[in-house]
């Protein structure tokens, strides 16, 4: 069980986190011009790096914040973790 | 036969405190204090079961976790168990133990053939012997293997325990009492850090209980007294007994077991009879000491060969004698310090050195006690079936790989010394890579992966002097770190015999034409000869050899065989241990219940249940429970003798013809606040939210960015910046989080804020032609007219002195209202409504009638929004906005989205109007078709319409549009129906929608 430090409450164990996937994608903007292929990109794709990683996290059981985790997927090394406006 | 093998004085026994127990049926006597394994070894019980694959006969082998062989069945207070290791279960009264892996019995066991026929039981065998026939496998294989092989026996009864977990936080976790365990402890709680203490025994010590040694002055085991005490009297330190940590998992979360119950004649109320500890530690000490190796030799399995530290345990701690003419066989002094034990007890034991003559002060020790040793000399084969009787012993050549000459001994026990291997398991858990060393032969901690160090024996330090002064440096230092206090320590003085140089020899060599049987896994039953035929086959890596032969696997996880195996790899492959490697230590590192792993999350307390403020009213009403979720709903209130079809269709007629009551209380309620709020409400749905007037509610489908339907319900606009979303059930949770996601992620700039207040309302839907006439006299001071509050109308209304809120919302298709009113006064709604309604007859209805009503109207809900339908499909194509972009909105333009022929709901009935169909049929065209008969579509749900008196169904159907007024047949393979139907629109009752507006 990883320990997570959320931004506004601190340490706390990760059964009160909730995954929310690949922190580095933009959402296109509303009303945007956008081909198949970039949208398919944005909904589908993901890339699964070995390594260093920036994740989504929301604090479900905590301050229902979501915010950004830079973390090592093999060794599950967290380096920070951050608002997502930093 | 009654505790012949126990000393007349000493141990830490209580001799006040004889216990009765059971082994095999028959009756036995032991004293507080002992262990199972004790108990049966003063009683001169050695044969204790069978052997995993050949059955040979097995006995004890070690005195704590070390043990291989002694799992038994253990019956106490009616709770039966299999594979508890009789070394470490302490004995209480009325304990009962029986042997396991023995058929019919443990003297005489049917398996005990394949002993015989061991040629044929190579490495592998199960692989090779049981593959083919494969419809064998079932039906023959694998009821005799688990006959003639199990592992003792899960009890069928329901676990009457009570078992329970906690969680903790410290600055160091220390696992092990011994001296490394107690001086990093020490010194860490003097620094003020937050400590916990972990022993997996019931004593504190460790080897301090057992090694002559001094600290101080005092004897070992009065000093680990003196320094449990003193930890136990300071208010930062948690010191625990029977707790095992036995894994280590990412960012230092460690799993400990502690066994809470089993030792204790009476178990007060509510003690747990085990409890699992969760524990954040900041840092992680590792004392874990090590365990010793064995020396391998032919049947060095047999009854009455122990360890070498085993025997001095049981002499010195529960005063047992594992013989009375013991052969010490070892490769280094410590089996001199077990030697001299016995002599001192009165034992003449014959010691065995690999070595060639040599002085050290224990083998000079010994020599002084006139203790007979044999320099040069090896245990070649143990002699004796159920016990050992004698010994083959040989003086080794030179290059030890023969024997000069051989003879033949008395004995009864042989005690083996092999080294000591560090206990790394937990570090190799930890993600620490193992480092081979070679003057100890044995891998132990490199660089740390996590905050850990591994101290004293559990990292290769064998000197009392040295483990203390690096346990109480690195409890010092680390602990300094968290507390910023640097307490001075005074290292302690120490008295040891220091050891001479041990020898690498690790396995008797087999005289020319002998073929002995040489363990090195005792648990897994691998002998030499199975991991040389593993290496003749092939297989190079450990991993795999490992697989194949089953070497230190399984709930002995290779503490005793371990580096054995490695070494025979080593030497068969030409190589050294380093190059051969290790095999990947996992966790647990001895055995856990099951009982303690789920805790008090059993039955009810699965999950937590949630109840609305009604739910009494419905209990008492005889309502018959449905879950959603984590909520109770009522499906049905039973009257007489009802079934849940004829109650249901009794409550649903009740709404069309009359009224009826319905706790919504379970819908997601989500209060949206903020001046962005209808932007976003615009955003999120894919219908306009712009222009909704305040007082007006509206129904919205929301979407995935993938463009499927997530989830639906109505928002009503409360005040200017405030509106009240609902949600379904069961997608509550899911749509907040989507909501907080795009606010907080995607769209910061919206200045808007979402709660979740499903707990604070209670909600109540009025439904039916008669809904009205109750409304008005619930709320006489408001004007319920059309006009006045029309469909889709909201107003808030005082209902005898509560504030309520009134949405005029309607699921059931009929005029309907929905009452919300703060959650503290749900039952005194309901009550009103229930009295106040008698005069229109209102009854309560549950889920199945909710759900007869909205399928006869076609409405969706979770079945047909399953995560696989986009709006078009259930006939939402009307709320999809052309003019604005929505979440998922993209996607709906997608080519599978716009197929002529795309999936589309329909309605069914059955042709003969009687059968019902079953949810999750198949339509197909040609009931009789060859396999696979090509799949139209799927029943979503069915229900008795109770407007026109037959069944009827949705269904998505592929070109559902193009399909209105054919015939197919839904199809079953479960229920074994097949019942021909024809296709309709979705909407059975009133398509207008006139009833709602009414
Ligand atoms: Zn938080």
């Amino acid at each position: 069980m990883l320990n997570i430090k959320c931004p506004y409450c601190g340490d706390r164990s990760q059964k009160e986190f909730a995954y929310g996937g690949d922190g580095t994608i933009t959402r296109p903007k509303l009303n945007q011009e956008i081909s198949d292929e970039e949208w398919d990109n944005f909904v589908y794709l993901r890339k699964s790096p070995r390594g260093k990683h920036i994740e989504l996290w929301h604090h479900i059981a905590g301050c229902r914040q979501w915010f950004k985790v830079e973390r090592d997927t093999t060794t599950h090394e967290i380096f920070r973790t951050f608002k997502p406006e930093e | 036969m009654s505790q012949n093998f126990r000393l007349n004085t000493g141990g830490l026994i209580n001799r006040d405190k004889p216990i009765e127990f059971k082994f095999n049926g028959k009756k036995y006597i032991g004293y507080e204090g002992d262990t199972l394994a004790s108990a049966l070894l003063a009683n001169g019980i050695h044969l204790i079961g069978r052997s995993f694959k050949y059955h040979r006969p097995r006995g004890f082998f070690g005195a704590g976790v070390d043990e291989p062989n002694a799992k038994m069945q253990v019956e106490i207070n009616g709770c039966s168990e299999p594979n508890i290791n009789a070394t470490e279960i302490e004995l209480v009264n009325g304990l009962s133990a029986s042997s396991q892996n023995c058929w019919p019995s443990v003297n005489f066991d049917i398996g005990a053939i394949n002993n015989f026929l061991n040629r044929f039981f190579p490495a592998g065998f199960y692989y090779k012997t049981f593959m083919w026939p494969k419809s064998f496998w079932y039906r023959v294989y694998e009821p005799f293997i688990r006959k003639a092989a199990g592992l003792g026996v899960a009890s069928l009864e329901k676990d009457k325990e009570r078992y329970e977990h906690k969680y903790e936080y410290c600055d160091l976790l220390v696992t092990g009492s011994g001296p490394a365990g107690l001086a990093s402890a020490y010194a860490a709680a003097k620094n003020g850090a937050k400590v916990i203490l972990a022993e997996d025994k019931p004593r504190y010590g460790g080897t301090l209980l057992t090694d002559d040694v001094t600290i101080d002055n005092l004897s070992g085991k009065d000093w680990s007294e003196k320094i449990v005490s003193e930890l136990k009297e300071m208010p930062n330190v948690i010191v625990k007994n029977r707790s095992q940590v036995f894994g280590y998992y990412d960012h230092n979360m460690m799993v400990m077991f502690e066994r809470t119950g089993d030792h204790l004649e009476k178990k007060p109320k509510y003690t747990p009879r085990q409890r699992l500890w969760y524990i954040r530690a900041k840092e992680v000490l590792l004392s874990t000491g090590s365990i010793e190796r064995p020396i391998v030799f032919g049947n060095n399995d047999t009854p009455g060969v122990f360890l070498s530290a085993a025997a001095k345990e049981y002499m010195k701690v529960y005063g047992v004698l594992v013989g009375k003419k013991p052969i010490i066989f070892t490769n280094n002094d410590s089996g001199y310090e077990t030697a001299i034990e016995f002599k001192k007890n009165g034992v003449n034991p014959i010691v065995l050195d690999t070595r060639e003559d040599q002085n050290s002060e224990l083998i000079n020790e010994a020599k002084d006690l006139d203790i007979k040793i044999k320099f040069s000399y090896a245990v070649i084969v143990a002699h004796g079936y159920k016990k050992v009787k004698s010994a083959t012993i040989g003086k080794l050549n030179k290059e030890k790989i023969d024997f000069e000459n051989t003879e033949q001994i008395d004995c009864d026990s042989i005690c083996v010394s092999g080294f000591w291997t560090p206990t790394v398991h937990l570090a190799s858990q930890s993600g620490n890579k193992l480092k081979f060393n070679d003057s100890i032969d044995a891998f132990v901690p490199d660089k740390s992966k996590q905050n850990e160090h591994s101290l004293g024996a559990a990292n290769g330090t064998f000197t009392l002097q040295d483990t203390l002064k690096n346990s109480f440096n690195t409890g010092s230092e680390v602990s300094k770190n968290i507390t910023k206090k640097d307490e001075k320590i005074q290292i302690p003085n120490t008295n040891e015999r220091i050891y001479s140089a041990h020898d690498k020899f690790w396995c008797s060599p087999l005289p020319k034409g002998k073929h002995y049987k040489r363990f090195v896994d005792f648990q897994n039953d691998v002998a030499v000869s199975d991991i040389e035929v593993a290496l003749r086959e092939g297989y190079r890596s450990i991993e795999h050899v490992k697989r194949y032969t089953t070497l230190g696997m399984a709930t002995d996880q290779g503490r005793t065989s371990n580096l054995n195996g490695l070494q025979l790899v080593a030497n068969v492959e030409k190589k050294i241990v380093p190059q051969v490697g290790h095999t990947t230590f996992r966790p647990p590192f001895t055995p856990v219940t099951i009982g303690t792993i789920v805790g008090r999350e059993i039955g009810k307390e699965y999950m937590p249940t949630r109840k609305t403020p009604m739910h009494h009213w419905h209990e008492k009403n005889n309502a018959v429970w449905v879950d959603a979720g984590a909520w109770k709903r009522p499906r049905y209130y039973k009257r007489g003798n009802e079934n849940l079809f004829e109650a249901s269709k009794r409550e649903a007629k009740n709404v069309r013809d009359h009224v009826g009551v319905c706790d919504v209380t379970t819908l997601g309620k989500i209060d949206i606040k903020g001046p962005d709020a209808a932007e976003f409400l615009n955003r999120v749905y894919t219908n306009a939210w712009l222009k909704l007037p305040v007082g007006k509610a509206r129904y919205g489908v929301m979407l995935r960015e993938d463009g499927i339907v997530m989830d639906d319900g109505t928002t009503t606009r409360i005040s200017e910046n405030r509106y009240h979303m609902t949600t379904t059930t069961a997608q509550a949770a899911n749509v907040l989080s989507h909501l907080e996601y795009y606010l907080q992620i995607v769209w910061p700039e919206l200045n808007v804020n979402v709660v979740s207040t499903t707990e604070q309302w209670a909600g109540a839907a009025i439904a039916g032609p008669k809904s009205r006439d109750l409304l008005a006299k619930l709320f006489p001071k408001i004007d319920v007219s059309n006009e006045a509050l029309p469909f889709m109308g909201y107003v808030e209304g005082d209902l005898f002195g509560v504030k309520a809120r009134i949405f005029r919302i309607s699921f059931s298709g009929e005029l309907a209202y929905e009452i919300n009113v703060e959650s503290d006064f749900g039952l005194f709604m309901w009550e009103k409504i229930i009295e106040i309604g008698e005069e229109f007859n209102v009854q309560p209805y549950g889920t199945e009638a909710l759900s007869t009503l909205r399928i006869e109207m076609g409405h969706v809900a979770g079945p047909e929004l399953d995560g696989r339908t986009i709006p078009y499909d259930v006939s939402l194509e009307g709320l999809v906005s052309k003019k604005k972009d929505f979440i998922g909105k993209r996607s709906l333009a997608k080519e599978a989205f716009n197929k002529a022929d795309r999936q589309k709901i329909v309605g069914l009935v059955p042709l003969d109007r009687k059968s019902s169909i079953p949810e999750g049929s198949h339509l197909v065209e040609n009931k009789n078709a060859k396999l696979p008969n090509p799949k139209l579509g799927h029943v979503s749900s069915s229900c008795w319409s109770v407007e026109n008196n037959n069944p009827f169904s949705l269904a998505i159907l592929k070109d559902g549009k193009n399909m209105i007024g054919k015939k197919l047949f839904a199809v079953s393979p479960l229920k074994n129906t097949s019942i021909e139907v024809e296709v309709m629109s979705s909407h059975y009752v009133d398509h207008e929608g006139k009833r709602v507006r009414s």
